[in-house]
């Protein structure tokens, strides 16, 4: 295993596989900073897919022929990748789904469905996308249990102190909380709230969509029991997912999509279920997706983890610096040590749309809008932030680019 | 001029920091919200008829430059007309004079107040809905 001790990346040197940095945005070069929305796809990557699709593809696990044989050893390929990037024990635990926000419904449905009732308690945070809120609370609805919030301090972290409130409620069943918030970039204590929901005897059910394209995450070390990512943030393509789960947890529950692929025998009156992590993928599965979800982490292993978070919380700490020069500006979160390449603020008297319009025209994107966080928003008194977001590629200029516009905007409507 | 300066000429500017016929009619006949989820806009809209005859109407609301300022233009453009005429009142004359290039996100912004100010005169005249309410209609009770 490569040990990366000096971490240090090349921002600027990393751009160059980056074909969309290559057009310009209203005449100037695009400051992309909306990166935890999506990410840029390298050339690696693209090549990959190309690649894969012109030389390997068929469909996998089914076919005699070589091109099947071909396909299924790539598409295995990349769930072994996938499934180290995070230091699952097994790839048979890696679940290929569409997306976080399926993963998260897979186990809100697949679980919940049949392990909540009344007198159980599903407990989130304000502090989570709608990806890892709705659904807890639809099923809880559905199922009789109680559904519950741990609220957050005023700096947008965790209050944990009303856990044993909660725990009073009733028979805590899932805990559900994401590592990295997206709208705030706060780092979460998973682990302490793992250990807790363990004590309770309850799952804890980890949304890392923001966490694994940037940090090193270890289920292991997290000591959770699901955990959810998003190929398309880390530099992969869309349309392709993944759910990590502790294998007795899988093998106990019932499927999500029923169909091909998931089934062992199929006769008149019952059918039983294939092994895990057949069981949950129905269907013809994102072949190419998934190679390409394997290259993404090829990629962001030869740069190393340890470089993209060291970069990020340089550029985040510039950024707040920075940011807090503007007058009327209010940045929200919890301080650089604890946040990861997220920043969202407010510029007194003017929208989030029009400050994200005055920075386009700079050809600096960032996102405005609740970022799919309304309890949160709700909390913060807000309909609505901006949001400034890193990634490997963002370079200290387009942070000051960025500033520049921001203060463009306050003078337009001053 | 930049396409930036075309989308926050001094006019839309103007109608955003000093907006016309803002506030809330206290007794008004028909009062009617809504909101772009997308963004957050929020356009609450009060109507008074004389008849069939928009006597008064006025608005509050928070949102971007844009759904205001459209919403503010909004307000000096519908005042005394009729009921009728207004809920027939086509898109293109707002966008013509909101008078800016907008994206297709920004059009949204731009034709919440008249959205909802159909909505109001649906509930209070019974004019027809523009369709992006239609199945809005029965949760907004009348007032």
């Amino acid at each position: 295993v490569a040990v990366t001790t000096e971490a240090k990346l090349d921002a600027r040197k990393l751009r160059a596989d980056f074909p969309i940095f290559e057009q310009e945005i209203h005449g100037k070069p695009l400051a992309y900073l909306d990166s935890a929305v999506t990410a840029q796809k390298p050339r690696q990557v693209l090549d990959a897919l190309r690649d894969f699709y012109e030389t390997s593809y068929g469909n996998v696990h089914r076919a005699v022929y070589s091109l099947g044989e071909r396909s299924t050893a790539a598409y295995e390929g990349a769930r072994e990748k996938v499934a180290r990037f995070v230091n699952a024990p097994s790839a048979r635990e890696l679940i290929f789904t569409r997306n976080a926000t399926e993963s998260l419904n897979l186990i809100a449905y697949a679980w919940g469905l049949n392990n909540l009732g009344p007198g159980d308690v599903v407990v989130v945070t304000e502090l989570e996308h709608h990806s890892n809120f709705v659904p807890w609370q639809y099923i809880a609805r559905r199922t009789g249990a109680a559904f519950r919030l741990i609220r957050l301090h005023e700096g947008g972290e965790l209050d944990l102190s009303g856990l044993d409130a909660i725990a009073l409620e009733g028979d805590v069943k899932v805990v559900a909380n994401n590592l990295v918030s997206n709208a705030l970039g706060t780092i979460n204590p998973v682990e302490a709230l793992a250990a807790w929901a363990h004590d309770q005897g309850a799952i804890m059910v980890v949304d890392a969509a923001q966490a694994v394209p940037h940090r090193r995450v270890d289920v292991q070390a997290l000591g959770c029991d699901f955990l959810a990512f998003s190929a398309h943030k880390m530099c992969g393509p869309t349309s392709v997912g993944a759910l990590w789960g502790r294998r007795e947890l899988l093998e106990a529950m019932e499927p999500f999509n029923l169909g091909g692929h998931m089934i062992r025998k199929v006769e008149l009156e019952e059918t039983t279920w294939g092994d895990i992590p057949q069981k949950f993928e129905a269907g013809t599965a994102p072949i190419a997706e998934a190679v390409g979800f394997g290259a993404a982490v090829d990629y962001l292993n030869e740069i190393g983890l340890a470089a993209v978070e060291a970069h990020e919380h340089e550029l985040t700490t510039y950024a707040l610096e920075r940011m807090a020069e503007v007058p009327g500006i209010t940045l929200y979160g919890p301080p650089p040590e604890r946040r990861a390449g997220i920043v969202s603020f407010n510029l007194d008297g003017v929208h989030p749309h029009d400050v994200a319009q005055v920075l386009d025209s700079e050809g600096v994107a960032i996102r405005a809008g609740h970022h799919c966080c309304q309890p949160l928003m709700g909390r913060l008194g807000v309909a609505a932030t901006n949001r400034a977001s890193f990634y490997l590629y963002t370079l200290p200029d387009e942070i000051d680019r960025l500033v520049e516009g921001i203060d463009k905007a306050r003078r337009l409507f001053s | 001029v930049t396409e930036l300066d075309n989308m926050y000429r001094e006019v839309i500017l103007d109608h955003y920091k000093n907006p016309r016929g803002h506030g809330v009619i206290e007794g008004a006949d028909v009062e009617a919200e809504g909101m772009n989820p997308l963004c957050g806009d929020e356009v609450s809209i009060f109507v008074s008829f004389d008849g069939d005859k928009i006597e008064d109407v006025k608005f509050r609301g928070r949102g971007c430059a844009i759904s205001q300022a459209a919403t503010s233009m909004l307000m000096e453009m519908v005042k005394g007309r009729s009921a009728q005429e207004v809920a027939a009142l086509d898109r293109d004359e707002l966008l013509e004079e909101v008078g800016i290039p907008l994206t297709p996100i920004r059009l949204k912004c731009a034709l919440l107040g008249l959205g909802v100010l159909k909505l109001a005169l649906h509930k209070g005249k019974g004019t027809p809905l523009p369709d992006e309410w239609a199945g809005l209609a029965e949760d907004l009770e009348l007032k």
